[in-house]
């Protein structure tokens, strides 16, 4: 046992030697390391990236210093958790748990800690539902909303009229793959398309039978909600088996740069959903160079910058600073509590004019997010892959999801996890 | 007609599958054979080679980001590409002083131990490479492209569809993935067979002692085992990484070998590629067939419990050494 | 000088046959358990509960599991996952099922469900061994994990497949949920720590235990003898799934709180329990305790050293401890192959005569 004392009184030490307390802290519970690394490290960047620049253009937030707290997680659920109850006595203002396990994992232990999570574009859909969900956030758009979107895209594409199309579901076999099921499945309904469903198993290197079903049945669309290798790997036979790639589209997850490289020429025309521009023409990215890449401070080896993840990961950054400054509005004092920090975040409001003074023009979409409303309006858009330039562009504007059908399921899915857990939905 | 077609497509890149899971299971059986070891680091082994490789091609300066964390230099690239033969070579040296160290300084203090200890150890080493190979080339996303097509194989596709109506698909990669895997077999027996050093590679997997004995150094043999257990992981490496590009997931391919493996038997070459072929097959058809009934996302199971039926009649594997227990 | 056995006479058998004979190993015993359970909850804190102590004792139980199967019988099993996928499966069930039964005895049954599905997986055993048999009892990991993702029924067809954990209690104490006290979750985990391992300590010294390692030592020399092989075997994966079952419904309930099985059961879990035995000691109690702190501990005290303390990039650091822990695997094996519980047995040998050697 002595050697586990040692550890203890060790471990114990550096816990008392931790970072000091900071002004504004702001977890980042990364993943650069892992089996998904690759797709850690640039939203990681950016995050860093963007809490960086505030601090050396702008002088902090309201004059006070954002501090990054980083962590990594590896995409692993017992880290992350680890990572949450290291970091949450430092004064942590708010999470962004970048897992969908870790997300449901911080859902009841934030909300007993009572410090915000902002699970952005994943997690649990519902958590939509303010008033059941007080300290969870998930806007601007999550699964259901992203699978709504996808389908409206088709409706566009076919003059609103997808009668007896086949659509077909590519998903990780995980919770993440099975989020768009419920809602596709009433879509199928709604709008009488065929829906098939095709499993990936973890990690998904080995996809040749289910594009084997793929190209038998040949579905006129493929969705797929893919992640890590499962996606350049999808990505690559959809080419091998010529696939038209214009009617294969990714979740936002499946649209990064990292994805469509490995298939060569093979993958231009790919589409993917966003809740964000892509690429770095944006005015903020002179900033970056200027204030963190040109003094040394970037978090990353600069390659990344403009890349749809990176972007995603300043995105991110942007929406958490922005809901820092309402909730020092409201409060009054620049030196804010989580408490104040969740106030702020449900009287976000983006508009066109706050992104582009921010030098983020048409970045994103507007939205307001509300006490009741934790989602946003839930607008996204679509982006395809142009192998030759090698860059994503945006080729729709953002449009909202069919709320019709998606707001029962919303509804449904939080009362029966108000009633699991005896939570009283609070009025707003 | 068609359906037959689409059948006979299903096994034939079931087959192909198999060959690519083979091409990882080789590597295993070599090393069994020669040292007795289950050398659990062969998936990150294939990892690591890769990423050495693409880094050459590259001009990647290893450790970088060590590099520029410890002494704020950032270099990240030598500014020059080097050809992808070369480069390949190359890698193969460092998979050869990869072998040396491996031998000198874990190996040799282990002789003797007994069989989990070995493959514990051998785990270890796969933390090891793990957290160093990402130290030394990043766990970014790398493409790797050494000239091998993708895609259709647009002549079969046509002449089928012209013959019956019906164009199957087959994958050029898994085309050039069966024929180096050929190659390598072969080359492999030619080997073991008609040189002195693969002779003596036989006489160690026969029998350490015996081989000790009349005068072979059973350490040299090691580091010579694992050098090429080394360049297989870099042809699997090669072959998996052209497919999906060279990031972590490439060392879970071990995890698609070891059905493979117990199926062939841990001892045999031929084994190593006829189980291959059985697994590769039997999931595939298995998925297509009967998968979408059962909610799909089966292979991973049912490549095991194929392989534990066999087991059930031969416990040693389809080629597997025969069991002899004396008490 | 520091570990003295002179002067302990013991009369009878039974006195002679306790699990600790020597009166300064009895009192230093006593003496941990009287830190971990009335030092530690007075004392333990969020961060502590669930990063250290909390999976220090669930990862105990699950190695003693294994140790049970591996150490003394000799069978080395990878479905240690899968089947603490079952033992947390059916703890959810039984919860949600049955919600006026204490917690305590769902976890318990959640345990014997899990012991029925591993003498299933076991039955394998009785023809096929050694390495052969560690990869086929992978079948029984991705197979188990493949079907609670699947059948709906056993995540109560909750949209997402996640499981929660709904909020219990023992004696009006809650014990799962976000808001229970740390102190009320350590000391519910600590109490089936402390009842298994004297369970296993007192099984393993008993006559099924002989029969385990006479299976271990050489299974047709035993069967030879009178051992029956399949019963050994049976007895084995029956007691090996049971605590493992366990493990998992304290993993799910008390710890998590919240699972998905692809992430949480996944096969990596079924190696962390296979490293822990090897490198704290197979067939050995204490060596269970010392490689799940070992694996446990080991992680979070690197990174704390080189994020914390040096304030190095977290990537780095992260590398940095695979490197570390896997040349720390080699190491220790090189230098003692037999585990940490060979290693501090050597050390015991030490300190009875240090410092006067001769």
């Amino acid at each position: 046992m002595n050697f586990k004392k040692l550890a203890l009184a060790t471990a114990a030490t550096m816990m008392v030697a931790g970072p000091a307390m900071a002004d504004l802290v702001f977890p980042s519970l990364s993943y650069r390391t892992g089996p998904y690394a690759a797709n850690g490290i640039p939203f990681a960047d950016g995050y860093a990236d963007y809490l960086t620049l505030v601090n050396q253009r702008d002088g902090g937030i309201g004059g006070e210093t954002a501090t990054l707290l980083e962590c990594e997680t590896g995409y692993n659920t017992e880290k992350g958790v680890e990572c949450y109850e290291s970091t949450k006595g430092q004064g942590a203002l708010l999470y962004q748990p970048l897992s969908t396990g870790i997300t449901y994992q911080l859902i009841p232990k934030a909300t007993a800690d009572q410090i915000p999570v902002h699970s952005m574009g994943y997690g649990r859909t519902s958590a939509a539902n303010g008033s059941v969900f007080e300290w969870i956030f998930n806007y601007p758009t999550n699964y259901w909303y992203g699978a709504s979107i996808a389908v409206n895209h088709m409706l566009e594409l076919n003059g609103d009229d997808i009668s007896g199309k086949k659509v077909a579901l590519v998903y990780h076999n995980s919770a993440y793959g099975k989020e768009p099921i419920r809602t596709l499945e009433e879509l199928s309904k709604k709008h009488g398309f065929e829906l098939s469903l095709l499993a990936v198993d973890h990690p998904g290197q080995e996809q040749k039978s289910q594009w084997l079903q793929i190209r038998r049945d040949r579905p006129d669309y493929v969705l797929m909600w893919g992640w890590g290798v499962m996606n350049q790997v999808a990505i690559q036979e959809a080419a091998n088996i010529r696939f038209p790639m214009e009617n294969f589209i990714g979740i936002w997850w499946s649209g990064s740069e990292n994805d469509v490289i490995p298939a060569g020429d093979g993958a231009n025309g790919y589409k993917a959903l966003t809740f964000h521009q892509p690429g770095g023409d944006a005015p903020i990215f002179a900033d970056i160079q200027k204030h963190v890449v040109d003094a040394g401070l970037a978090a990353g080896a600069g390659d990344q910058i403009g890349t749809v993840l990176y972007n995603r990961g300043l995105y991110a950054a942007m929406l958490a600073v922005e809901a820092a400054k309402t909730a020092q509005e409201l409060a009054g004092a620049s030196d804010i509590t989580p408490a104040q920090m969740r106030d702020g975040m449900e009287a976000l409001s983006i508009t066109e004019a706050k992104m582009a003074a921010l030098g983020l023009p048409n970045f994103g979409p507007e939205f307001q997010v509300s006490c009741a409303n934790h989602g946003g309006p839930g607008l996204g858009a679509v982006q395809q892959w142009d192998a030759a330039s090698g860059t994503w562009s945006m080729i729709s504007d953002f449009s909202g999801p069919d709320l019709d059908v998606i707001q029962p399921l919303i509804d449904e899915d939080s009362s029966a996890y108000a009633a699991e857990n005896a939570i009283t939905p609070r009025s707003c | 007609m068609v359906d037959f077609l689409i059948f006979l497509e299903v096994v034939l890149n079931g087959l192909m599958a198999g060959v690519m899971y083979a091409l990882v299971a080789l590597g295993f059986v070599l090393i069994f054979k020669a040292s007795g070891i289950f050398n659990y680091a062969q998936g990150v082994m294939a990892l690591f080679a890769a990423a050495t490789l693409v880094g050459l091609i590259n001009g990647q300066v290893p450790f970088a980001h060590m590099i520029s964390a410890i002494t704020g230099v950032k270099v990240h690239h030598f500014g020059w590409h080097i050809n992808a033969f070369l480069a390949i070579a190359l890698t193969g040296l460092v998979m050869f002083a990869l072998a040396v160290v491996i031998e000198r300084y874990i190996l040799k203090h282990l002789v003797n131990q007994e069989p989990i200890i070995l493959f514990m150890a051998t785990i270890g080493l796969a933390f090891f490479m793990e957290g160093f190979s990402d130290l030394m080339w990043g766990s970014e996303l790398k493409a790797l492209d050494v000239g091998i097509p993708k895609g259709i194989v647009e002549p079969l596709d046509e002449a089928t569809f012209n013959a019956f109506g019906y164009g199957m698909y087959i994958d050029w990669l898994d085309v050039y993935a069966t024929a180096i895997a050929i190659i390598l077999v072969v080359s492999l027996t030619l080997f073991s067979q008609y040189t002195k050093t693969g002779r003596a590679l036989r006489a160690v997997a026969d029998d350490h002692q015996a081989a000790l004995s009349v005068g072979i150094s059973l350490r040299r043999i090691w580091v010579i085992v694992w050098t090429i257990a080394g360049i297989v992981a870099l042809v699997a490496g090669i072959m998996w990484g052209s497919k999906s590009g060279v990031q972590f997931s490439l060392s879970l391919i071990a995890l698609k070998a070891l059905p493979v493996l117990i199926l062939g038997g841990f001892t045999s070459i031929p084994g190593a590629i006829v189980g291959g072929l059985i697994i590769g097959v039997g999931e595939k058809l298995f998925e297509y067939s009967i998968g979408p009934m059962i909610g799909g996302a089966t292979e991973n199971w049912f490549a095991y419990v194929l392989a534990l039926a066999f087991l059930i009649f031969r416990p040693q594997g389809l080629f597997g050494d025969k069991i002899i227990e004396r008490v | 000088m520091f570990y003295r056995e002179a002067g302990d006479f013991k009369t009878s058998y039974a006195a002679d046959g306790q699990t600790f004979p020597i009166s300064f190993d009895k009192a230093r015993y006593f003496f941990v358990l009287f830190i971990a359970f009335i030092i530690i909850p007075l004392v333990i804190n969020d961060y502590w509960e669930k990063s250290i102590l909390i999976p220090f004792l669930v990862w105990s139980i699950a190695a003693l599991g294994l140790n049970i199967l591996t150490g003394y019988c000799g069978q080395v099993s990878l479905g240690t996952g899968g089947f603490m996928a079952v033992g947390a499966y059916g703890s959810y069930k039984l919860m949600t099922a049955f919600p006026d039964i204490n917690i305590f005895f769902h976890i318990v049954a959640a345990g014997g469900i899990t012991a029925a599905v591993g003498i299933f997986f076991g039955l394998p055993s009785l023809r096929i061994k050694g390495f052969y048999l560690a990869v086929a009892t992978l079948a029984a990991q991705f197979f188990l994990v493949w079907l609670f993702n699947k059948v709906s029924w056993f995540y109560n067809y909750s949209a997402s497949g996640q499981i929660t954990a709904p909020t219990r209690t023992v004696f009006g104490i809650e014990v799962t949920g976000p808001t229970a006290e740390p102190w009320a979750t350590y000391l519910f985990c600590l109490v089936f720590v402390f009842a298994l391992a004297w369970i296993a300590r007192n099984l393993t010294r008993g006559r099924m235990g002989r029969e385990w390692m006479a299976i271990r030592d050489m299974d047709i020399a035993a069967e030879i003898i009178g051992v029956n092989p399949l019963k050994a075997k049976l007895t084995a994966f029956a007691v090996s799934s049971f605590f493992i079952g366990i493990a998992g419904a304290l993993y799910f309930t008390v710890w998590f709180g919240a699972v998905e099985p692809t992430e949480a059961f996944g096969i990596i879990q079924s190696f962390r329990v296979l490293f822990m035995i090897i490198i704290g000691g197979l067939g050995s109690i204490f060596g269970c305790f010392a490689g799940a702190a070992f694996i446990v501990l080991l992680p979070v005290l690197l990174k704390n050293i080189f994020v914390g303390m040096l304030g190095w990039p977290t990537d780095l650091a992260a590398h940095l401890e695979f490197v570390i822990l896997g040349g720390l695997i080699v190491f220790f094996l090189i230098v003692e192959p037999h585990g940490l519980a060979q290693l501090w047995r050597v050390a015991k040998e030490k300190l009875r005569l240090w410092p006067f050697p001769h």
